[in-house]
């Protein structure tokens, strides 16, 4: 009985475990299905949309630094190029005993205290396998004697980076500039993705107007990266695309002449070809140089050029405004004969003073004396005051305006400079707008030596030469001639054109030009002396601009005057005489006059010009 | 009745477990080479583990099931001692799990996982079917002291095992409906308390997996990282070794707990499909030796073993997938991991044990 009962239990015990079995394994199933769903939901509907996920884990897209674009002179000279610079750098994570390895490299290379704190500094902030600098600019030899010795330092390696250079240095910057480090400034006009890996920019000059010429395309490297951060292999690159070379107008060797015409005194020269508008040389002194900006100048030298009362950072040639003095009467003399007011022979008698109908003041001419009786063409070579009050009184100062707004006077060349002045050319509309003043006659006379109101930039002046120089047609200026980019494709570059005063015969132009030509190698003009034993012929025209007015009646003379209060000297010429190849203009402030000063440099320039185009003939003959 | 007796009788070894636990293996290493970047040393020593873990088995096969059941009160005081010792004498920060024995560390909850399910089933097959209410208050108490014990460790997901391991045993002596619905709906009133009394860890895990893009750099970066790797692996895998994931170290945790993403990711949807079908292959013949065992403890303890190896996998996959919680249950033999594998061997053993064990039914009965 008690058997059977138990055998009895044991069967209904079978029976239960049984169904218990099959209910837990119908869970068992229901719940492998769900996750079986899940997996293919993941692994096969959104299958797309995780391999993307996962590739923008591990794909990081690094920047490439395209290499900054050349710029050559006219004469081919190197100006602004990239060399390498040698850094020594760590990889911390390789160094076992770090604090041994700096002591065994110092005995290598110079380390001071600030490159040993700085790189701790930078260390703290990195990680283990990144790199971090310990000495920027290393000099050659002792990246020889590292290499010699490089097997003894796992983790240090010396990496040669581009660096901007400027060959030709201070007599360029005014013209090439230079480029820093990017700073908050210039982020803000940029495009962020192009300058992900630029380090700088130009700052200045050409290497600013051509920026996005001289910087190229950004590369891109497609690098695996683990969840660190760590690159593992570079899957796919992109090389970066070089910065387009650029070819400038200036020559240097003219360059170098006007600036050591200069030389010590602060001055400014622009020597433009008239026929293209091509700038030949752009001088400003004093003068600096561009490499310490490079990678950040020290605050002490910086302070110097800031402070120095010579202003060297200043580009006298683009953005000092100067009275043209003098140099405005080859101009005014156009007008007359422009507006029929004057002919070639009309007379004007100089007693050394004018003045006004109601005005008891006198205005006087230079020569204190009196001229006598002046003709256009005289008055020019001697630089009458009398003859051009006359004149400016006849014309009127808006239609002296008018007129000299067509040679660009008072407006921007578009030179491709960032930072041009405009000048001054007034006018009564400019008076009232400007000042809140009605314009007065004597101011009119004023004008009409270039004095007063009037400013010109010396870049404005040469280009108003040249528009004489050319008989008639302003000129664009241009440092640029041609931008080559890597896939040799060139673009050359032209500065706009315009015919002005097309209706102003041949005979006006040639009275203007002759009497130009005698304020040179005349015999009473005021420039002869400059031009003695000149193996060409050229025109030109003297200036003085006053800094302070001198007082009726008091006589003063220049070399009782303190240095800088003196007057500014000024000189305009162009050559040859028929067919003119180039025109300039000359400043040197405190010059005291136009003819001492001014004139000089401008006669070293054009030798340096004519006699190297007569070696370049020789040597053609020769060959 | 009285069949010839084979080899793998005579040996007390069941081949198609043998079979199907040899293949986890093989596929665990070979996810493991991968997941621990090709690091040898560190599959070397889980082979080891494994080998030893075989030889437990087949020791442990040798015992007839009612050594187990004999030794089972013994192991069950042993092992909640420990626990005890365990929960008190630590001092420092963190969890509590490990014993230092001097030449060896292990978990005294490893020696739950074994000694639960033996006493569960010892005192529900002492009884008669279904089991009386006296005896399943104290099964469930015997069940809950070492499971709060490990939960307090804190282990939360090991003592949730450990619980479903004696769960399971009462479920399949024939628990009454009405007592399951009665302990659903006490469990879901105790999520509450529960809720509060959890660390904040855990509850910051539960949290996570509701929303793991709230916080994607720190607790959900473990599911948003797993469930990058198991969709991109797609329907093929992008190929052994291949794993970007993993290799590239986004997917942490990848030689342990998540393991199962680095399989998703290298052999794809075929691949985990491949391995679940090889645990449901392990687990019917489990629950098919429990079907055939001779005697309720057999039963029990037979189906409750192979239950569990379901809920560790169902467990670590829903976590990889992000389906569950993450909580430390690690992927039965395929996650790197000490005793683990050794106890599933044991375990495995004793089912061996139950099925080879069998006591001739005499026709003179």
């Amino acid at each position: 009985m008690l058997q059977s009962l138990s055998f009895r239990d044991r069967q209904s015990e079978v029976r239960i475990a049984r169904s218990r079995v099959y209910v837990a394994a119908a869970l068992m199933i229901l719940l492998l299905v769900a996750l079986l769903a899940r997996l293919a939901y993941l692994q096969v509907v959104r299958h797309d949309h995780y391999t993307t996920l996962s590739q923008d884990n591990r794909v990081k897209i690094v920047p490439v630094a395209p290499t900054r674009g050349l710029i050559f002179s006219r004469d081919g000279v190197l100006v602004a190029d990239n060399r390498p610079s040698f850094r020594l750098q760590v990889v911390p994570e390789r160094v076992e005993d770090m604090r041994e390895a700096l002591a065994k490299v110092a005995t290598l290379i110079d380390l001071t205290p600030s490159d040993v704190e700085r790189f701790q500094r930078l260390r703290k902030r990195k990680r283990s396998f990144d790199t971090v600098p310990l000495r920027f600019n290393l000099t050659e030899e002792e990246v020889a004697r590292f290499s010699v010795d490089r097997h003894r330092f796992p983790g240090f390696e010396v990496t040669a980076s581009l660096t901007r250079h400027y060959p030709v240095g201070a007599p360029l910057v005014h013209v090439v500039g230079y480029v820093g480090r990017i700073d908050e400034d210039d982020l803000k006009g940029l495009d962020p993705d192009n300058y992900s890996a630029t380090t700088h920019i130009g700052k200045i000059g050409v290497e600013q107007y051509y920026e996005a010429m001289l910087h190229g395309r950004v590369g891109l490297d497609q690098v695996e990266v683990n969840s660190q951060g760590r690159t593992l292999r570079v899957l796919d690159s992109k090389p970066p695309g070089a910065g387009a070379t650029i070819r400038l107008t200036i020559d240097t060797r003219l360059q170098a002449a006007a600036t050591r015409a200069l030389g010590d005194r602060r001055g400014a020269v622009v020597a433009i070809d008239p026929r293209t508008g091509e700038v030949l040389a752009l001088v400003s002194t004093p003068t600096f140089d561009p490499n310490p900006f490079v990678n950040g100048i020290s605050v002490a030298l910086y302070g110097d050029l800031r402070d120095s009362p010579d202003r060297p950072l200043f580009n006298r040639a683009i953005q000092a405004a100067y009275p043209p003095g003098s140099t405005l009467k080859p101009l005014m003399a156009l007008a007359g004969l422009h507006y029929g007011l004057r002919s070639p022979g009309d007379g004007t008698w100089c007693p050394g003073w004018f003045t006004l109908e109601n005005d008891p003041h006198r205005y006087r001419c230079w020569n204190k004396w009196g001229h006598g009786r002046m003709s256009m063409r005289e008055a020019i070579a001697q630089s009458c005051d009398v003859y051009f009050y006359q004149l400016a009184l006849d014309l009127g100062i808006d239609r002296m305006h008018d007129f000299l707004d067509l040679f660009g006077l008072g407006r921007r060349t578009r030179i491709d400079l960032p930072g041009e002045a405009a000048g001054v050319n007034p006018s009564r509309a400019w008076k009232r707008k400007a000042r809140q003043l009605p314009w007065f006659p004597g101011e009119t006379l004023i004008a009409g030596i270039g004095q007063g109101f009037h400013t010109t930039t010396p870049l404005q002046l040469a280009q108003a030469t040249a528009v004489i120089a050319s008989r008639g047609t302003l000129m664009q200026p241009q440092l640029v001639t041609r931008i080559e980019t890597p896939d040799g494709k060139a673009t050359a570059t032209a500065g706009k054109r315009r015919r002005v005063l097309a209706d102003l015969d041949a005979k006006a132009w040639d009275s203007v030009i002759e009497a130009m030509h005698e304020v040179v190698q005349g015999p009473t003009g005021t420039a002869r002396r400059s031009a003695e034993g000149a193996r060409y012929e050229y025109a030109g025209k003297t200036g003085t601009s006053q800094l302070f007015g001198i007082r009726q009646n008091e006589e003063i003379e220049n070399e009782d005057v303190e240095e800088r209060l003196r007057d500014h000297g000024l000189f305009i010429a162009f050559a040859p005489l028929d067919r003119p190849e180039i025109a300039l203009a000359v400043i040197v402030e405190n010059g005291a006059s136009g003819s001492g000063s001014a004139a000089p440099v401008a006669r070293e320039v054009l030798d340096e010009y004519f006699l190297r185009k007569e070696h370049a003939r020789r040597a053609a003959q020769n060959g | 009745m009285d069949e010839p007796r084979t080899v793998w009788q005579r040996a007390h070894i069941d081949p198609w477990l043998l079979l199907g636990l040899l293949v986890l293996c093989a596929i665990g290493l070979a996810v493991l080479y991968s997941a621990s970047g090709e690091d040898h040393a560190m599959v070397m020593r889980q082979g080891t583990r494994m080998l030893m873990g075989l030889a437990v088995m087949v020791i442990f096969a040798q015992f007839p099931p009612v050594f187990f059941s004999r030794l089972s009160p013994l192991l069950y005081v042993v092992g909640v001692v420990l626990l005890v010792i365990l929960n008190f004498h630590g001092t420092g920060r963190g969890a509590h799990r490990w014993l230092d024995l001097g030449f060896m560390r292990f978990q005294p909850s490893e020696i739950m996982k074994i000694a639960v399910p033996l006493v569960c089933a010892r005192l529900v097959a002492a009884g008669s079917l279904p089991p009386t209410l006296p005896r399943l208050l104290l099964a469930a108490i015997l069940v809950l002291v070492p499971a709060v014990l490990i939960a307090e460790q804190p282990d939360l997901g090991t003592g949730a095992l450990i619980g479903v391991a004696g769960a399971v045993v009462l479920f399949l002596a024939g628990l009454r409906w009405r007592y399951i619905a009665g302990i659903a709906v006490v469990g879901l009133a105790s999520l509450v308390p529960l809720w509060t009394m959890m660390h904040d860890y855990q509850r910051q895990r539960v949290l996570t997996l509701l929303d793991p893009e709230a916080d994607p750099l720190g607790t959900g970066y473990h599911i948003i990282q797993s469930v990058i790797a198991v969709g991109s692996g797609g329907l093929f895998g992008k190929g052994w070794l291949q794993g970007t994931q993993s290799r590239l170290e986004f997917l942490p945790e990848r030689h342990t707990d998540f393991i199962f993403a680095v399989l998703c990711e290298e052999f794809g949807f075929i691949g985990a499909a491949i391995l679940i079908a090889v645990y449901c292959g392990v687990i019917w013949r489990g629950l098919a030796i429990a079907l055939t065992a001779q005697d309720s403890f057999g039963r029990l303890l037979a189906g409750s073993i192979a239950l569990t190896l379901f809920v560790y996998v169902f467990v670590n996959v829903g976590m990889v997938i992000g389906q569950l919680p993450v909580v430390g249950v690690p992927l039965p033999f395929v996650s790197y991991g000490g005793t683990a594998a050794v106890t599933l061997m044991a375990g495995f053993g004793i089912l061996m044990s139950i099925h080879t064990h069998r006591r001739r039914l005499s026709l003179s009965l």
